[in-house]
């Protein structure tokens, strides 16, 4: 299903019967929100104050969260593809697991999510370059491969582990990995902050051992290392930054004698 | 002044009880427009589809009773193609390349684009044939040769594409310029384009040789464009045109490098002015997100490398070469406000419209769709101004544009988009409104009498971009911008009559082919019956 409307701009200032009405697909078939859903609550509340709270298994329900700007929306379970699409404030939190493109192509926000997410995090739609601009997603689980491919802004925390790919494309903005990674991180980036926190099986030849750090700056804060940083994709002329935890890794520190 | 319409075509009188009348008083009517370089089928052009998902994703038009759905900005799927260009009062549309070697599904795409009278121009400025036919000297079987391919791929015109740079790119070269010879062949780009200018004659096809010069998007390209009109100067016979240079603003930079890069379109323009024998399409860049795609594989390589951006590169066997590269052209960026700008001087400057059409070399410079933007800006100084605000500020500083005040009038713009290019194609049924014509007609919901239009630029655009009727052969297929009848349209093709049969033609290329094509001789040519309304063009050689 896809139930783009499920959004604090679209519900604040309706009456429950309004949001029942609010038009969404079943597979190629148009369907009310009311048909689906069981819907309660207080309604008269302003868009910045709006809460909406989802109950159920919402994995096979697409684009919650879309566009949307203001409020907060809650998934007692899981949801699924799209969530938060294009973003562009506002606060969503998913107490079970996401589908692939979660915070595609988001701007601002947050997006929090308690257990695991898909593939492409913060991806731009199949064919843009235009990922993530801004905004912070939090994934307490593991992700999949492809986390904030062609991203150009914002943060991505992942928590667990991360699968193949991870930083693909980047244009800037930050991910920080604690987990695992499945190698191949930061293939074809340009600009932005890899930070890698376990396991990393091999760093690509396209990337070229700059210095040892003690620690990294995310945002505000900053994460202990000593970090390995490496500096690509230079197949593309980037200048991207990779940051690998030394400690988690030593099978990696052959690189030390180039330093 | 009163039209009448009868069984397709512009009649004397009709039986006025009996018809249906449009009361089209206070609005502007001219004949239905005619694109004469717009790139909407074949597989170029489909590739530029499977390319660009996100060029789908944004822009998506859904099944009505009446129209199919379809998608795309900037290489819209074909059905959606036909219904858009309908909506802005177009009723023909020429598809400026087709590799030879694709001309089935080039034409499966054209009989696939409703709405529209369409024709393709076959690609033969690298075609091993011609070519080895000119280094033999052999012009009059060159003549007779190219009148089979016309034939075989039910094309309507010869078009060149960086002639001779296309072989070479097969070798992973270019030439440098008109006089640079071509890899294996040992012949140059100016040999082969006034080669074909004189089949073109012998043939006596309805349009001229289309160039699209060597050195294209090159800063200094201007002088290659000279030369190529130039070339062929001691060619004409009479005020007739003989030779078409497209989407001329690609070929018209000055300088030396990127950084040095200007306008060379005063020089052009001047030349244009003082010759009758060349005719030209703008190629106007609008700022935009859009698709390159030409057959100009070296330079599409280089704008793949300067862009960044995914690409795709063909070299079609023996034939031509071909590129796609998603481009987007900014108003900051010096060299793309300086290519906006030198599209509107060449259109400016040209003193004559019959020489100079508006085009955007759909999709290269921009989408078909933006016609209208561009119409806006023809007319209106102020439009023009006001565009030129958010550009960069180097070119603005730069630009001719300041210090022209020409505006186009609605006949000029009538010229442009319609009764220029149907003379200048040989179409002699379209582009006017006579006793004779085809009924396809175009009524504006614009008062001429009322509305400034270099004032009311807006009002332009808006009328511009929706017609309040489109007629197709006489039928009402679009009103107020919503298509209201689905037609297909016909596919003009040019069916040279030679007056002497040659047998030895065909068994040499048997030969041929089963040496170097992927296709046997048998199943090259595109039988008329492939095409949904075949529209042949009857010309007679004199070969």
């Amino acid at each position: 299903m896809e139930a783009k409307c499920i959004t604090p701009n679209d519900f604040a200032g309706k009456t429950i019967n309004e949001i029942a009405k609010l038009p969404i697909w079943e597979g190629n078939k148009e369907r009310t929100l009311g048909e689906l859903f069981k819907i309660e609550g207080e309604t008269n509340v302003a868009p910045e104050e709006f809460s909406i709270q989802i109950f159920g298994d919402l994995s096979r329900v697409r684009g919650v969260g879309s566009k949307m700007s203001v409020g907060k929306i809650i998934v007692e379970g899981n949801a699924g593809m799209h969530l938060g699409e294009g973003m562009k404030g506002g606060a969503i939190l998913v107490k079970g697991d996401v589908d692939s493109w979660a915070g595609s192509m988001m701007e601002a926000g947050t997006i929090e999510i308690m257990r695991n997410v898909g593939d492409y995090v913060g991806a731009p739609y199949r064919g843009s370059t235009m990922g993530m601009k801004g905004g912070t997603i939090v994934v307490h689980g593991n992700a999949g491969y492809e986390v904030g491919c062609f991203m150009r802004g914002g943060l991505i925390k992942i928590h667990g582990n991360v699968g193949q790919f991870v930083g693909v494309h980047m244009r800037d903005g930050t991910i920080l990995v604690e987990g695992d990674s499945e190698g191949r991180a930061g293939a074809g980036m340009l600009e932005g902050k890899i930070i890698l926190c376990g396991y990393v099986p091999s760093i690509l030849p396209t990337f070229t051992i700059e210095s040892l750090r003690p620690n990294v700056k995310v945002n505000e804060e900053r994460v202990a290392g000593p970090f390995y940083r490496f500096v690509g994709d230079l197949a593309d002329g980037g200048d991207g930054k990779l940051f690998v935890l030394q400690v988690k890794n030593p099978h990696l520190n052959f690189y030390e004698k180039y330093l | 002044m009163d039209l009448y319409v009868k069984d397709g075509k512009i009649v004397e009188k009709v039986n006025e009880r009996k018809a249906k009348v449009i009361d089209a008083s206070g609005m502007i009517v001219m004949p239905g427009g005619v694109d004469i370089h717009s790139h909407i089928a074949g597989s170029a052009v489909n590739f530029g589809r499977l390319l660009r998902p996100e060029d789908h994703f944004k822009d998506v038009e859904a099944k009505t009773p009446l129209t199919r759905s379809g998608v795309g900005y900037s290489v819209p799927s074909t059905f959606t193609t036909g219904y858009r260009y309908a909506r802005m009062g177009y009723t023909t549309v020429m598809n400026p390349a087709m590799a030879p070697l694709e001309a089935r599904h080039t034409h499966e795409e054209l009989d696939d684009t409703p709405m529209l009278d369409k024709a393709t121009y076959p690609l033969l400025g690298d075609w091993w044939f011609v070519l080895e036919y000119l280094r033999d000297g052999m012009i009059e079987e060159c003549a007779r040769h190219v009148a089979w391919m016309i034939n075989a791929t039910k094309g309507y015109a010869i078009k060149l594409v960086n002639p001779g740079g296309l072989e070479a790119w097969g070798s992973g070269r270019n030439v440098r310029n008109i006089d640079d010879p071509v890899p294996h062949f040992n012949i140059t780009p100016r040999e082969i384009i006034r080669c074909l200018c004189k089949v073109n004659q012998i043939l006596h096809m309805p349009h001229t040789i289309h160039v699209h010069t060597n050195n294209l998007g090159k800063p200094g390209n201007y002088l290659t464009a000279l030369e190529t009109m130039k070339c062929v100067e001691n060619l004409s016979k009479g005020d007739r045109p003989i030779i078409h240079i497209t989407h001329c603003q690609f070929s018209a930079f000055k300088g030396s490098d990127w950084r040095t890069m200007e306008s060379g379109a005063e020089e052009i323009a001047k030349y244009v002015n003082g010759h009758s024998h060349v005719t030209l399409d703008m190629g106007q860049v609008v700022f935009t997100d859009t698709t390159t795609m030409t057959a100009d594989g070296p330079f599409q390589y280089i704008l793949h490398q300067l862009s960044g951006n995914k690409w795709v590169n063909h070299d079609v066997e023996t034939e031509t070469s071909s590129g796609i590269v998603p481009f987007r052209y900014r108003r900051k960026s010096y060299v793309h406000a300086t290519q906006w700008s030198i599209g509107l001087e060449l259109a400016l400057l040209i003193e004559d419209p019959w020489k100079i059409f508006l085009t955007t070399d759909h999709p290269n410079a921009a989408p078909f769709t933006t016609y209208p933007k561009i119409i806006s800006w023809l007319m209106s100084r102020n439009a023009r101004k006001k565009a030129m605000e958010k550009i960069s500020r180097r070119a603005r500083r730069k630009s001719l544009l300041p210090s022209i005040e020409r505006e186009y009038s609605f006949y000029e713009i009538a010229i442009a988009t319609r009764a220029g290019t149907a003379k200048c194609l040989g179409l002699r049924q379209k582009g006017h409104l006579g006793v004779g014509a085809d009924a396809d007609i175009a009524i504006y919901n614009l008062n001429p009498k009322e509305v400034d239009p270099s004032k009311k630029y807006m009002a332009v655009r808006r009328a511009f971009g929706k017609s309040a009727y489109t007629i197709k052969d006489g039928e009402i297929v679009a009103k107020d911008g919503e298509i209201v009848k689905s037609v297909n349209g016909r596919t003009f093709w040019v069916d040279v009559k030679l007056s002497s049969a040659s047998e030895e033609v065909a068994s040499d290329m048997k030969r041929r082919f089963r040496e170097y094509w992927t296709v046997e001789y048998e199943n090259y040519p595109v039988p008329e019956g492939y095409l949904t309304r075949s529209a042949p063009l009857s010309v007679k050689a004199e070969v």
